[in-house]
């Protein structure tokens, strides 16, 4: 479908962002009921229970009953609490979450210019240069988020979930930004909708070059590396330790309640959502189709899907793993993970170096003037 | 730049949504603070001090380790970025750059700073 640039008055491609604005904001708040409820039925079938069933058709109102439950509850601040700290930690945890769901691309429309030129364009909020250095940046900015609402609470259990839960974060965000990396070096972009594109086409005209299938099985150990850290990243089961309700109550939102607490609750859907984002653009194409003769159903409608069987990945996983202890968790994590992570990147670099013909080696001062100048033009730009 | 302005705008839509949220909420809901009620929980008992005292300090050692291998991480993508124009010049000098990081986690490793008791 192609949009032509003016409709009326309104200029189609300066007005695409704020589109995109709404889709995003929609989509990630409304969805996390939905979500909710999604995974309390999944989770109840391959677990053999009834699951929600009271109401409404299904039990598919029981989220927003939950919702609405919540927002009428009484805000219970307890005394001892440490109180600016303490009302900055929910927003620490969601802003960052939807923020960097803006840097997602999840589409592409085809407009033509009034010179008669079809562009494509991304659905994106922000299409910036160095994308997914970004979200990287503002998904770690989640932790703080976290920490601080387990010391603000000055509950001993919620201290330790706090700290349990930095720790994990800390150590699985290392081997997930070294596997993002080897994307990147595969794609030779930072820019989300480059690294897209990068990913259309097919080899022998079925299989699609999404990076999970190149450069000879390393980018699906990279996947898996990836998707191992993001399951960490937010907190979810197995990795759910910060919150181990069957020893710290809650974890770090023990003290919390009312819409502060859904604040909390909807902040861990949207990072999982946003990982899944990430995943789907990063190692699975994006908005590009799995074969070329479906490639009449619409890009968003593939980046949903996408995006929706990561959601049901996660939620198998968490119905089908017990929950880890610490220790391992940890080795995991540093021992395993990271390792590989590198040893994997540096065997992408070497493929990659090996794939692209030769330079004559010498003058190094000068190419390295070069390469630094076009960094940060890069970054400037 | 100008592809951060939606940004700035979409972050603060955000904040906004959360503030007016939990101000709304505070029109609707009911208030009857009381002693009992805002007390730590701890699972019943009284709690003993507040929480703000000693915590494990192999958290610390975490967190040293990790800021090592940020800051590599951060020389990676640059690196990255960059490194087509050098080919096997620049893979080699970064296997040598993070070997000499790569030590320093075996070295945590035999020294078991990595084992959680």
């Amino acid at each position: 479908m192609i949009i032509p640039q003016h409709v009326g008055p309104i200029d189609m491609v300066a007005v695409i962002p704020y589109i995109a604005i709404i889709c995003v904001l929609a989509f990630v708040l409304l969805l996390v009921p939905g979500l909710v409820w999604i995974e309390r039925v999944v989770v109840a079938l391959i677990q053999d229970r009834l699951g929600p069933n009271r109401v409404g058709p299904r039990g598919l109102l029981q989220s927003i009953a939950d919702g609405v439950k919540l927002f009428f509850k009484e805000d219970i601040l307890p005394a001892n609490v440490d109180k600016m700290v303490y009302y900055l930690a929910p927003v620490l945890v969601i802003v960052p979450a939807l923020a960097a769901g803006a840097a997602i691309p999840f589409s592409i429309v085809k407009i033509r210019l009034d010179s008669g030129v079809v562009e494509p364009i991304p659905m994106v909020v922000g299409n910036v240069n160095i994308g997914i250095l970004f979200i990287l940046a503002l998904t770690s900015l989640q932790v703080y988020g976290i920490v601080l609402a387990g010391w603000a609470s000055n509950n001993k259990y919620s201290l330790i979930g706090g700290l349990r839960s930095s720790a994990q974060v800390i150590s699985y965000e290392l081997a997930m930004s070294l596997a993002i990396l080897c994307g990147v070096f595969i794609c030779h972009s930072l820019n989300l909708v480059d690294i897209v594109n990068h990913q259309g086409g097919y080899w022998f005209g079925i299989i699609p070059k999404w990076n999970v299938f190149q450069f000879y099985g390393l980018g699906a150990v990279a996947t898996i590396i990836y998707l191992i850290a993001m399951t960490a990243e937010t907190n979810r089961a197995p990795f759910d330790l910060p919150e181990a309700e069957s020893e710290l109550v809650a974890g770090f939102h023990t003290e919390y309640s009312s819409m502060k607490f859904a604040i909390f609750f909807m902040g861990e859907y949207a990072s999982m959502l946003v990982v899944s984002g990430i995943a789907t653009a990063l190692w699975f194409g994006g908005w590009q189709p799995l074969f070329p003769f479906l490639a009449f159903i619409p890009g968003w409608i593939w980046f949903i899907g996408k995006l929706m069987t990561f959601i049901m990945i996660y939620i198998w996983v968490r119905a089908t793993l017990p929950r880890l202890r610490y220790d391992a968790l940890m080795s995991l994590g540093w021992k395993k993970l990271l390792p590989m992570a590198l040893v994997v990147l540096f065997l992408v670099a070497l493929v990659d170096t090996l794939q692209t013909p030769s330079q004559p080696v010498g003058s190094h001062v000068a190419q390295g003037h070069l390469a630094a100048s076009m960094v940060i033009g890069e970054s400037q730009r | 730049m100008q592809s951060y302005v939606p940004f700035v705008m979409f972050t603060a839509i955000g904040f906004a949504f959360i503030f007016v949220t939990l101000l709304m909420a505070r029109f609707v809901r009911p208030s009857a603070p009381n002693p009992n009620k805002q007390e730590t929980y701890e699972c019943g008992p009284v709690p003993v001090g507040d929480a703000w005292n000693q915590f494990n300090i192999h958290y610390y050692l975490f967190a040293l380790l990790f800021v090592v291998f940020d800051v590599e991480a951060a020389f990676l993508y640059p690196w990255a970025m960059a490194f087509r124009m050098f080919g096997l010049y620049a893979v080699v000098e970064m296997i040598i750059f993070v070997a000499l990081l790569g030590v320093g986690l075996v070295y945590a490793w035999r020294r078991e700073a990595l084992e959680w008791e």
